[in-house]
């Protein structure tokens, strides 16, 4: 099977406007992928799936990923003016100093798609999108059509994950229910406080019943009744 | 390769991969049931949107998540060890399998060695599990034809007799928790093998009574033939894999085709369906079960002395290096896959399980558009689920 590099080169001749980077993977398991930018995605999805040698015509898995904001240390190189005294003398120095500055690297969601050749048994050749942030632009392209076997996996990604497929012909929630508002598999999802469905409450989960308890009643004013009371 | 036998069908048109949207004949008020979630055929907690114009069906929603408990979450939550037990649970009927895909994809990530002895074990246990979960799986077909208990009790029977030999091993029939990465957990004694041995002996008895017993009974036959095609261009591009994609004719598995462990040192051959039917997804089963009883028997004979853990392998303070690993396997219901990435930490970043009983339905409306509504159980049984999987 070609590699990652062939791939890329195959992909950047047949789809002329497409933007696809090789993301190494460190593991021994040396499945390196494939970022595809998602404007020219379907266009470049096809083209795997229909070119002769590839002809990566299953789409095995399909997945998100949930990436936060980041800190990353960088070492940079400053110059400042400081005043100094040399020989008894207060004059301005220029000095350089290298400092360590902390930079947030926006974080984003990724989805990640693992394709197989049914027809030449090679694999797996891994292709991620990524979203522009993680709070309004999370649209991706979905490769529904090109890949049936994408309907449902990106139907659990929109529930789960967030992220919003456009030209899916089918986008609704898979597993959570339809008036659920969250997206559960982020990384900083907090679990819904409704203790007070907990019919039996004791110990720690009775204190957490009563906080929410009492968390309600300041909310309504009101709060006769509380869970576990 | 050896994958052979399929030629790509280009087919350039617009939505080709999509179900028909069908009409009711005439003026005909549609009928909307929901079968499930609690249907006795749906194998657990299901349900099925149905739109129907008298028997005939016109539309066709399965509706997830009532066994949902967010696995994946839960995986990310604990040790990569941590998630070990809680894979038996994803296809509760073969638990080694899950084991086994999810050693499989951690040894990738960190290039662990599993010992010869282990691999024998893992395969052994493997094919048993398969030979449980067909046994089951044609038992359940059968019930939801209507012949009530018969054909399902004799394949518990069976299945009893082997999950002996897991409780035997492993402690537990079916919450084994048994593989680990770099090996198995404990060994076999010759006891345990001569005693998988005796059951072997008996197993191709049991699958002469049983194909004797149905794969000629005419009402089968004309419940199931000709009911319940899958295209096998549909197929691939749909993603089903295991005993369905085979029954629609398509030369892959797994087994033979990443030949992962030790699967090529054995001999076995890969039935193929030739009608893409519900009959020949019952048959496939049958056969694939009979291969498996020749991959046992090949495994007894050649498993050698040794141990059954790298002794390099590290279960406490686990931490792989940073990077990610998608590892699959031939799971009895088709390829079941784990996606590990890993960030250096004790947990897994991302936990993620490509589910063969989810993605297999995904075609299920495809199937039964048209067909009648007491069809609709009988395919819906022909793609083999688990909803502990499905929903995970």
């Amino acid at each position: 099977m070609k590699t990652v590099e062939e791939i890329k080169a195959a992909i950047e001749s047949a789809v002329p406007d497409a933007r696809v980077d090789v993301v190494p993977n460190p593991s021994v398991s040396g499945q390196h992928s494939l970022l595809v930018a998602p404007e020219t995605a379907v266009a470049v999805t096809t083209f795997l799936r229909d070119d002769e040698e590839l002809s990566l015509d299953f789409l095995s898995n399909a997945t998100g990923v949930d990436w936060l904001d980041r800190e990353v240390a960088e070492k940079v190189k400053v110059t400042r003016t400081v005043m100094k005294t040399v020989d008894g003398v207060e004059t301005q120095v220029e000095e350089t100093v290298e400092e360590t500055q902390k930079r947030v690297v926006p974080g984003y969601l990724e989805a990640v798609y693992h394709l197989f050749s049914v027809a030449k048994g090679h694999g797996p050749v891994v292709i991620r999108m990524r979203t522009v942030n993680r709070t309004d632009q999370v649209q991706l392209p979905s490769l529904t059509p090109v890949w049936r076997s994408a309907e449902f996996q990106e139907r659990e990604i929109f529930d789960l994950f967030g992220i919003v497929y456009t030209g899916h012909p089918d986008l609704r929630r898979l597993l959570m229910w339809d008036e659920f508002k969250d997206h559960p598999m982020r990384r900083d999802y907090v679990e819904p406080d409704d203790f007070e469905y907990e019919p039996t409450a004791h110990d720690e989960v009775l204190k957490r019943a009563q906080e929410h308890a009492a968390r309600v009643a300041a909310q309504t004013g009101a709060g006769q009744e509380g869970a576990g009371a | 390769m050896s994958v052979s036998g399929f030629v790509q069908e280009k087919d350039k048109r617009e939505g080709w991969n999509r179900p028909p949207v069908m009409e009711p004949d005439g003026e005909a008020d549609l009928l909307e049931v929901a079968m499930g979630p609690h249907h006795p055929s749906t194998h657990g907690v299901f349900r099925m949107d149905v739109a129907l114009d008298g028997e005939r069906v016109i539309r066709l929603k399965p509706v997830f998540g009532y066994l949902h408990r967010n696995h994946e979450k839960l995986g990310e939550g604990m040790s990569y060890l941590g998630s070990m037990p809680f894979t038996d649970r994803l296809d509760y009927m073969c638990p080694l399998t899950n084991n086994w895909a999810y050693a499989l994809a951690v040894e990738k990530l960190t290039g662990q060695e599993v010992p010869e002895r282990a691999e024998y074990l893992r395969v052994i246990l493997g094919e048993l599990t398969r030979v449980v979960n067909h046994a089951s799986a044609i038992g359940f077909l059968i019930q939801e034809m209507g012949a009530s208990g018969t054909p399902l009790m004799y394949a518990f029977k069976q299945r009893e007799k082997i999950l002996d030999l897991f409780e035997a091993l492993t402690g537990a029939r079916m919450m084994v928790n048994y593989m680990r990465f770099g090996g198995c957990r404990v060994d076999a004694t010759p006891a345990w093998l001569a005693a998988v041995r005796k059951v072997l002996d008996g197993l191709p008895q049991f699958a002469d009574e049983f194909e004797n017993l149905l794969t000629g009974n005419e009402i089968l036959m004309a419940r199931s033939q000709g009911v319940g095609i899958l295209r096998p261009e549909l197929a691939v591009n749909a993603g089903v894999t295991g005993p369905m994609l085979r029954a629609s004719g398509i030369n892959y598995d797994i087994r033979k085709v990443d030949g992962y462990s030790i699967y090529n040192r054995f001999k076995f051959r890969v039935p193929l369906g030739e009608h893409w039917d519900v009959y020949d997804r019952f048959m496939i089963r049958l056969l694939e079960m009979r291969e498996s009883f020749g991959i046992i028997d090949q495994a007894l004979k050649g498993i050698p002395a040794g141990p059954i853990m790298d002794p390099k392998a590290k279960l406490r303070g686990f931490r792989p290096k940073p990077g990610e690993a998608y590892g699959r396997i031939e799971a009895p219901k088709g390829e079941l896959g784990f996606y590990l990435i890993s960030d250096g930490g004790p947990n897994p970043y991302r936990y993620r399980i490509r589910p063969p009983s989810l993605i297999n339905l995904t075609v299920l409306e495809d199937m039964c558009l048209g067909s009648n509504v007491a069809d609709v159980v009988l395919i819906f049984g022909s793609v083999d689920i688990v909803l502990g999987e499905v929903d995970r």
